[in-house]
């Protein structure tokens, strides 16, 4: 099962080495993994997508606390969290198709960032399985590349979906 | 990401603008620091420049591993943080065997290793290896210092990290432009680890549950490992164990945690354990671990391990609970706290019962050997060892059988007494440990109990030993043979003894060689007098036993198997 784990760490040189080290040397699976600046310019937030079963789960989160530049883990699991991916995909997109895809963007809510003679690049942004269902609609299309980054997470103060 | 934010790190207006190097001789001066080991190398000669006049007692061993372990055995007899320096490339690589050999048994020490200069790194310089990634994961934290403005306060949380909650190595990596750079220092301002937190106390709710549930219990034992005696919590322990009348067994790190000589002791459990430990475990009701991580050579196969006991488990390390084992009733904090707290609830229960069936067990199956044999059984070597140092030595050893010899036979009576790489097995800890742990102790008589292979792995730190003129005696069991892999050899591999035996130096020559006494020992009838010697000698001393070559360690769980399926015990049963 996938879990999202959200740690804040300290904004240290070789942060991300403990954590990936860590993660490597106990034989956890990491999904994804993905790292940025937050609010106070010392700490920064990672996003880890973990594959295991509770007992690895409660392992992961205790060995991510003990590493000393991380200051709080949380996990995600059981609580309602709005979850988004990030992609930049470029596809095959002669003039004569365009009328067909881009109503398939709109649909995805995604934005045309680049056009070329050719093909175009387009940006999708949601949960996981939004993106990977926009993966398969541009497939016929041909696609040229794709860059996506992990999950990034953080827990619903309100009720409903925005 | 930013590097280390100089702008925040506080500034010790009082005191006058030094090199790097002299901020890291005064802040280990002020840390208390007392002995240090180390090896130098082109970009620590600032740092040695400055320790030359130093009042910190410097020992230089002949190969940085054995520095590694002298400060490692400094902490481990003392309770102190053990200090070892080392050049960058090859002098930190020769600290990973030490750094590993101290995480895996939660030691606290701080490691020092110069760097080329910062400009340098990364560009494959002279001597240069990327000494943080490759200590990242056998240290409890590492980092490289770029600033001379954050070099105080690393050292200063380096020694916080290393000494506290489960104790570890801490490195620091020092670029050689840091040592001479110069700033005031950050001075004794308050060490800020926003992501270092731990637990001291344990909860109270916890420790009322753990109460109840010995109070209940028929068939208790307490499991206890070396966290017990990192906590400074053995008398604690002994009022537990004596208020709620519980049986206590010990990891090979956690012997010294109770007097052998007590009759409530169940010596060692595990793979060469007794059986009467194993047994008792096995029956058992409650099981309490103390400072102990379930280890595999201490569990044998997990899912038959102590089939009806309820776990308590006590541990600092919050990722000990639960890892191998499932735990009914976890307790993270300090032993010394938790057990305080646990002593107070707890009541006395005879247990008529259970003391019976484990003095039965004690009487049928104690720890034995061949008494009548003809040659030297390494087993008596220890016992003779043990009456005649009285208990009270601190006995050192490599790794193999007459390590778990050493467990068997030497009857422990005191924390601290017993300095053995558990968790890593290293072969060749035991000398330079020896000299470490005679370093800490000078009135005590230090005795390392060896292999010869163990031995021939770091056999050169003798002369360290004669340089410094410390009374270390080693008892080299000599069979000839790496003997615990003959020993797996003969019972799983049809005795092929492929690359287990090997053809080795006089080694009482070599001790002599070196300005040390050397004596070599093949009569059994001799064995007595010849320790009498030894421990009469003020110089380092080898006694080079030649001991019975093909003896095996019993009893035995083979790997993979329950504890209470203990092979050997049919052997042992047929002696007198
Ligand atoms: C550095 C290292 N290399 C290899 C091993 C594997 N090993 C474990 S015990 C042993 C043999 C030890 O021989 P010796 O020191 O003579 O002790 P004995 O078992 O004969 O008492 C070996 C090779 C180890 N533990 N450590
Ligand atoms: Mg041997």
């Amino acid at each position: 099962m996938k879990h999202i784990i959200s740690a804040l760490v300290e904004n240290k040189p070789g942060v991300l080495a403990h954590v990936a080290g860590m993660f490597a040397a106990r034989a956890f699976n990491i999904d994804s993994l993905v790292v940025g600046r937050t609010e106070d310019p010392d700490l920064s937030r990672m996003t880890i997508v973990v594959i295991g079963d509770d007992k690895v789960l409660e392992q992961v989160r205790k060995q991510l606390a003990k590493i000393v530049p991380v200051v709080k883990v949380q996990d995600f699991t059981d609580q309602p969290v709005v979850a988004r991916d990030l992609m930049l995909i470029t596809v095959s997109a002669p003039p004569e198709k365009r009328p067909e895809i881009f109503p398939l963007i709109e649909m995805f809510r995604g934005r045309v960032v680049d056009i070329g003679l050719k093909s175009i690049m387009v940006e999708v942004s949601g949960p996981e399985t939004k993106i990977d269902a926009f993966i398969n609609v541009c497939k016929p299309y041909g696609i040229k590349s794709v860059a996506r980054t992990g999950t990034i997470a953080m827990p619903r103060q309100g009720k409903g979906d925005m | 990401m930013p590097s280390n934010s100089p702008d925040s790190a506080p500034v010790a207006e009082n005191l006058p603008e030094r090199t790097g190097a002299q901020i890291v001789v005064d802040t280990l001066v002020d840390l208390g620091v007392e002995a240090m080991f180390g090896y130098t190398g082109g970009v620590v000669l600032p740092l040695f420049d400055r320790l030359y006049d130093a009042p910190i007692r410097f020992f230089v061993p002949r190969h940085e591993q054995g520095g590694c372990h002298m400060a490692d055995a400094y902490a481990r007899a003392s309770g102190k943080v053990g200090v070892v320096l080392a050049t960058s490339g090859p002098g930190a690589c020769n600290l990973v065997t030490g750094l590993a050999t101290a995480m895996m048994d939660s030691i606290p020490m701080v490691a020092f290793t110069g760097q080329v200069r910062t400009e340098l790194i990364g560009n494959d310089a002279f001597q240069e290896a990327d000494t943080t990634g490759i200590t990242r994961p056998i240290t409890k934290y590492n980092s490289i210092v770029k600033d001379v403005r954050d070099l105080e306060r690393t050292i200063r949380e380096a020694f916080h990290i290393a000494s506290t909650g489960r104790p570890g190595p801490v490195l620091i990596d020092l670029p050689v432009d840091v040592e001479v750079n110069r700033h005031r220092g950050n001075g004794r301002a308050e060490i800020d680890l926003p992501g270092y937190k731990i637990r001291t106390k344990g909860h109270a709710r916890q420790i009322s549950t753990a109460a109840e549930a010995i109070n209940m219990s028929e068939r208790p034992v307490l499991y206890v490992g070396g966290g017990v005696i990192i906590a400074n919590a053995v008398e604690e322990l002994r009022a537990l164990a004596e208020k709620a009348h519980l049986p206590v067994t010990m990891t090979l790190l956690g012997l010294g945690s109770i007097d052998q000589r007590h009759p409530e002791s169940l010596d060692m459990l595990g793979m060469h354990g007794s059986a009467y430990a194993n047994y008792a475990v096995q029956e058992s009701d409650l099981l309490i671990a103390v400072g102990a991580r379930f280890d595999d050579r201490v569990t044998g196969k997990l899912s038959t391990f102590a089939p009806n006991a309820k776990i308590i488990h006590i541990d600092i390390d919050p990722t000990s609970i639960s890892k191998n084992v499932h735990v009914d009733i976890p307790v993270v904090g300090d032993a010394k706290h938790i057990l305080t707290e646990l002593t107070k609830e707890v009541k006395h229960r005879p247990r008529e019962a259970w003391f019976a069936r484990i003095a039965e067990w004690k009487k049928k199956f104690p720890f034995k050997y061949d008494g009548n044999s003809g040659r030297i059984k390494p087993q008596y070597v220890i016992q003779e060892l043990c009456r005649q140092t009285k208990n009270d030595a601190i006995v050192a050893t490599g790794v193999g059988q007459h390590q778990m010899w050493a467990a068997q036979f030497y009857r422990f009576i005191k924390p601290r007494q017993f300095i053995t790489s558990g968790g890593l097995g290293t072969m060749g800890f035991g000398l330079p440990a020896a000299i470490g742990a005679q370093i800490a102790r000078p009135d005590a008589t230090v005795i390392d109990i060896d292999g010869d292979h163990s031995f021939n792995m770091t056999m050169t730190e003798l002369a360290t030993a004669v340089q410094y003129e410390l009374p270390i005696k080693v008892c080299l069991m000599n069979n000839g043979y790496m003997g615990m892999v003959r020993q797996w050899q003969e019972l799983f591999y049809g005795r092929r003894y492929a690359c287990s035996y090997l053809k080795n130096p006089d080694y009482a020559a070599v001790a002599q060689a070196m300005g040390a006494v050397g004596i070599t020992v093949d009569k059994k009838e001799d064995v007595p007098k010849v320790i009498e010697r030894m421990l009469a000698e003020k110089k380092p001393c080898v006694v080079n036993f030649h001991v019975e070559a093909e003896e095996n360690v019993w009893p035995m769980v083979p790997a993979g198997k329950s504890l209470s399926e203990m092979d050997g015990l049919d052997i042992l049963e047929r002696l007198i």
